[in-house]
């Protein structure tokens, strides 16, 4: 039972972003359909911000597509490992591949029983998924009317969730470092890279600096 | 078609890529741990170069303005621990302020 109740509150907690992922969209000049598309077809908060974030900033579609598809590599991998657990096949692992993101597969991971960790998966996963999607329509909606985004603080809001996210990831030097040099980057190529380039070329410190340990 | 349909359709299609490839190769072809640590890396990376752009840049200048000032909120409440909506609110709170006095 403990399973679907976490679930569930997961569920609710990371959905109510969705909110935020709408308005963000909105105020990135996306429509409210685009939004929603995004949330349904995509479903992946940071992959959906970083899309986004990187053509309202002035980057071109592809850098947009490059960074937010970058960003969905480790969702891969994850289901790599979950595969391994749910066993599925034709239509279920096509909605069981969707549903994989960090959250189900967190919550997966978890468990202690194969039994457990399937229920955690599915609950989790369709949890975020409904209230994501809802919320991404009101937040969709809700900004449609707001006006201007910087007078809500609308254009902080998502940098400051994407450190929200990457603060969690940061729990040795090394990883600071790692951060730490990819400000720099990114900061050096502003003034001379087209938009959405000085982000991506940040992928080449980690594969420098992941080469060896 | 728009910058926006295109940047809609292609992210779709490569997230749900990645995905879908990942419950259908074998597992040990991503075993390595090369790969395992690259991957870990991958979203450090990206994330903090989002940050640095969105919260510390204006097309092709450095600004330091009522973003970089929400964001000094946002790591503060972050080492006080404070829950990631907490964090996200204040932020937006403190940018907003800052953007409608100026």
């Amino acid at each position: 039972m403990s399973v679907k109740s976490d679930s569930l509150s997961i569920g609710i907690t990371v959905g109510a972003f969705g909110s935020a992922f709408g308005a963000a969209a909105v105020a990135s000049h996306y429509s409210v359909l685009q939004a929603c598309l995004l949330s349904l077809l995509t479903f992946s908060g940071a992959s959906q911000f970083a899309v986004i974030g990187v053509l309202g900033s002035g980057g071109s579609a592809i850098s947009a597509i490059a960074t937010s598809s970058l960003l969905g590599i480790r969702n891969g991998l994850y289901g790599v490992r979950m595969a391994q657990i749910l066993k599925i096949t034709g239509i279920r692992r096509i909605f069981g591949a969707q549903l994989t993101i960090d959250e189900s597969t967190g919550v997966a991971l978890s468990q202690s029983t194969p039994a457990a960790m399937k229920t955690g998966f599915w609950y989790t996963g369709l949890a975020v998924y409904i209230f994501w999607n809802l919320f991404t329509l009101l937040g969709a909606l809700g900004a449609s009317a707001l006006g201007d985004p910087a007078a809500w603080g609308l254009d902080t809001a998502i940098p400051a969730i994407f450190l929200g996210l990457v603060w969690n990831r940061l729990s040795n030097r090394k990883a600071w470092a790692i951060a730490l040099s990819a400000l720099v980057v990114a900061l050096a190529l502003t003034p001379i890279a087209p938009a959405g380039i000085p982000i991506m070329s940040t992928v080449i410190l980690a594969i420098i600096l992941g080469w060896n340990e | 078609m728009s910058a926006q349909w295109i940047s809609v359709i292609g992210t779709s299609i490569f997230c749900f890529g990645f995905k879908y490839l990942g419950h259908s190769v074998p597992e040990l072809w991503l075993n390595h741990p090369r790969i395992q640590r690259i991957n870990t890396y991958i979203p450090i990376v990206l994330l903090t170069g989002l940050v640095t752009v969105q919260g510390l840049t204006e097309k092709t200048k450095v600004v330091i303005d009522h973003r970089a000032a929400g964001l000094g909120v946002a790591v503060v409440a972050l080492l006080a621990k404070l829950p990631f909506p907490l964090v996200i609110i204040a932020s937006a709170i403190t940018s907003a302020v800052i953007y409608r006095i100026n």
